[in-house]
């Protein structure tokens, strides 16, 4: 039990995906302009990652590794991903107009996010059954989140302070980002 | 056969996954608007982006349901904002056709380069790290971020200054937000005067730096019958709603900055 509470902690923080894996930095920096994408894209990616990961871990036991092709997973890991959020969106739509509205295009967007495919592939490197990858999904996305929202909450207090020219938009961005990656170096110690 | 059984499992999973897609997208189908479908085979469908929208489908969606004019789409020629207007049944604003005109005509011959720039070539970078290679610092910088932003292959940069193609300028404004300089303005197609300079300069100063640049004689304001010219400062500029297009201040404009459009 205690082992399962520590892969979520240790994937949310301790290895948080954007901060200390660098995965993802592209929708980390896009959306993260408002608060309010920011946590749809939050909801959208621990939504994608949690199924893919559950996904990808049943594909990678039951059919690549008695086979012995583990070597296809990344192949192969990239069409379950692109196909499941293909059909979570189709699902969504039908059955919870809210769900999918609130998602809105951010959930096709994951298709090309590489923290849900590096999820999958962190989850067979470390060897994890089908419950602990799941845990890992969920704990990575919600580190995703955490980093994402907080960063939009940073974001939107700079844009009301009076900001030197030359560091307005990107270079802040970036700057914020750092050091958020240097704060998130602290939890280190949890493990 | 290592390699076929690869084949075949990649293929396998392909096939299956390919089945399931088709086979959620029939029990799951949403039926949406017809007319959504209709106007979005009328957009160009290149999602641009210039309307807003995320693209051409949600401007479509938006157009069906009410949300968007149906001339929305501002690279639509006004022909096609009436058929949209026709599919969702309603009569079409008159959409005016806009092209891009920049307001800067210092070539390499009418001005000079007085540095040598060799950072990035482009105009953002350039105009953020506050170079700028040109006499005139108000000018194009010419290192074509419009260009770039044209899906249209519309513009160029033609001997160090940025040249709107109009026959094949769809007024997106594109190429206006991406220039750092703000030298890119929509004017309405066809004849209209229109002046090929920025610089709030005066008008010795101008014409120090560049012999196409407008000095604010007034003589422009002064020939104009429609008071559409009127002086900003030492800069003329041209009110298009108010302009017949008649080319009187054109004829008469000493450095020739003030230039009617075909």
């Amino acid at each position: 039990m205690n082992s399962l509470v520590m892969i979520v902690v240790g994937a949310a923080l301790v290895n948080n995906v954007v901060l200390s894996q660098f995965l993802g930095i592209c929708s980390f920096l896009g959306v993260s302009k408002q608060m309010k994408a920011s946590l749809s894209l939050g909801g959208a990616v621990i939504f994608v990652i949690t199924i893919a990961s559950a996904v990808a871990s049943l594909l990678y036991t039951f059919v690549l590794e008695p086979l012995s092709l583990a070597y296809l997973q990344t192949i192969v890991f990239i069409l379950v991903i692109a196909a499941l959020v293909q059909m979570v969106e189709m699902f969504l739509k039908k059955n919870s107009p809210a769900i999918y509205k609130a998602l809105g295009i951010y959930l096709p967007l994951i298709t090309t996010n590489c923290a849900v495919l590096g999820v999958a592939l962190t989850n067979v490197q470390n060897g994890y059954g089908l419950a602990e990858s799941v845990l890992a999904g969920f704990g990575t996305a919600v580190g995703f989140t955490v980093a994402i929202v907080l960063l939009a909450g940073i974001r939107g207090r700079l844009d009301e302070s009076a900001v030197p020219l030359p560091f307005r938009g990107a270079p802040l961005v970036l700057l914020s980002a750092a050091l958020m990656s240097i704060a998130f170096m602290g939890f280190g110690g949890i493990s | 056969m290592d390699i076929l059984i690869a084949t075949l499992v990649v293929g396998v999973i392909g096939l299956v996954l390919g089945v399931a897609l088709v086979a959620t997208g029939r029990k799951f189908r949403v039926e949406t608007d017809p007319r959504e479908a209709e106007i979005r085979e009328l957009l160009p469908g290149n999602n641009c982006g210039a309307c807003g929208y995320a693209g051409c489908d949600a401007v479509a969606a938006a157009i069906a349901k009410g949300e968007a004019p149906a001339n929305a789409c501002p690279v639509c020629s006004s022909g096609k904002a009436e058929q949209i207007a026709a599919v969702r049944g309603v009569a079409a604003q008159a959409a005016e056709r806009h092209v891009a005109f920049v307001r800067c005509g210092g070539d390499c011959e009418k001005t000079s380069v007085t540095a040598q720039y060799a950072g990035v070539a482009d105009c953002r970078a350039a105009a953020l790290a506050g170079l700028n290679p040109w006499a005139c610092a108000h000018g194009c910088l010419g290192f074509g971020s419009c260009v770039e932003a044209c899906q249209y292959d519309a513009i160029h940069v033609v001997d160090g200054v940025a040249v709107v193609d109009d026959s094949k300028c769809v007024g997106c404004g594109l190429c206006a937000a991406a220039c750092p300089k703000h030298l890119i303005e929509l004017i309405p197609a066809g004849k209209t005067a229109a002046v090929r300079c920025s610089s709030p300069d005066k008008g010795t100063e101008v014409r120090k730096l560049c012999s196409a640049g407008c000095i604010g004689c007034g003589i422009c304001a002064k020939q104009c019958p429609d008071e559409a010219v009127t002086l900003d400062g030492t800069l003329a500029r041209v009110d298009n709603t108010k302009c017949a297009g008649c080319g009187k201040c054109a004829e008469k404009c000493p450095t020739h900055a003030m230039v009617l459009t075909k």
